[in-house]
């Protein structure tokens, strides 16, 4: 009988408290945490309307108030009802902007009948130089309408603190400055909310694909 | 006639392996993008193939003030974009300018580039010395040479 119990023992876990036991528990805590990461990962890849999506809403976007291209007052209220692509960017810059701007109107024009139902929004971080006039003269190089909003200093960095935007001034020689920034599409819907977000690696079918599936 | 087919064919080889591998520094593939509205600033493309190792150290254009060699990267989402004091081309291995990369920067543009349009931009390596391209102007924010471009 005593030797049946201590054969019982030797196969029993450690006990709490002893450095295995921790080890064990730690490597356990590790997986669940991983295993969560990586369900919220796929969750959002697959449902951005999902439970996780929810989470996000609230993290990204926020209220602004700016001036558009026309030099109308535009804040966060007016942008809702429709579905909004937003990006963040600058007129002087010679890469990314135009790239973004460009996949955004190729995206729209395979949206067919839908792409009424999305309006791309166009938000300088470079106000000292991107005038309403400027910006006016800007997006309308581009096939889709675009809404473009700038305003001063302090109500720009209101807007890109809603949307997690990071922009900073980099000096170059001879005083002219390039702008670096989060190079991100944000997706938002009629209700204001996050939905979605592309990079510069998302092709304009990607893009018009996976608003094609959202609007429904 | 038989000779004559044969100095043909012969002629055949060694034009194709002459456009496998160069024999001096080439540049193709030359684009810009159309500028928006007032921009001031645009972005010209090239791929560069040489057979020996070069660098290009610098470039000009009449159509701005100055031309700069560029470098955009991605660090996380944030995009930057900062002068380069110039760009190593390896033996035999083409490079390849294009957005989200390397750019020569057109800045203080006279007038704005429209699609359609094309110009001279000068690219000086320090082996090669200066080659003087014709550069064709595509779409705003378009993501690569048109077939007009890739023709040059």
């Amino acid at each position: 009988m005593a030797r049946t119990s201590t054969t019982a023992q030797s196969s029993n876990p450690p006990p709490r408290g002893s450095p295995r036991f921790l080890l064990v528990a730690a490597i356990l805590a590790g997986l669940v945490i991983l295993g969560t990461g990586a369900f919220l990962a796929l969750a959002l890849r697959d449902n951005p309307r999902g439970a996780a999506g929810t989470v996000l809403a609230s993290a990204i976007g926020g209220p602004f108030q700016l001036v558009d291209q026309n030099g109308k007052t535009v804040t966060d209220a007016d942008l809702k009802g429709k579905w909004s692509l937003i990006y963040f960017g600058y007129t002087h810059c010679p890469d990314a902007c135009p790239t973004a701007l460009n996949d955004i109107s190729i995206a729209l024009s395979e949206l067919g009948p839908k792409r009424d139902a999305v309006r791309p929004v166009f938000i300088t971080v470079d106000p000292e130089r991107d005038t309403p006039e400027s910006l006016k003269a800007y997006v309308t190089s581009f096939d889709a309408p675009i809404l473009a909003l700038t305003g001063t200093a302090e109500q720009v960095a209101q807007a890109a603190k809603g949307y997690r935007v990071y922009y900073a001034k980099h000096p170059e020689a001879g005083g002219d400055y390039s702008m670096d920034h989060s190079s991100v599409i944000y997706v938002m819907d009629p209700e204001g909310r996050f939905t979605a977000s592309f990079t510069h690696e998302s092709a304009p079918e990607q893009i018009s694909e996976r608003l094609k599936k959202l609007i429904g | 006639m038989f000779i004559k087919i044969l100095a043909f064919a012969a002629g055949l080889v060694v034009a194709s392996a002459a456009l496998a591998q160069p024999t001096q520094l080439e540049v193709n593939n030359t684009w810009a993008g159309a500028t928006p509205g007032k921009a001031e600033n645009g972005a010209a493309y090239v791929t560069i193939t040489s057979p020996t190792a070069d660098r290009l150290v610098s470039a000009s254009s009449p159509v701005a003030k100055k031309a700069e060699l560029h470098s955009m990267s991605m660090q996380g989402m944030v995009m930057k974009m900062r002068p380069i004091t110039g760009l190593d081309i390896p033996a035999g291995q083409p490079v390849t300018l294009k957005p989200g990369g390397e750019h020569i920067m057109l800045m203080g543009l006279n007038q704005p580039l429209h699609e359609g349009q094309s110009f001279p931009l000068t690219l000086d390596f320090e082996k090669a010395g200066p080659r003087t391209v014709t550069v064709t102007v595509e779409k705003a924010g378009a993501r690569g040479p048109g077939p007009a471009a890739a023709k040059h």
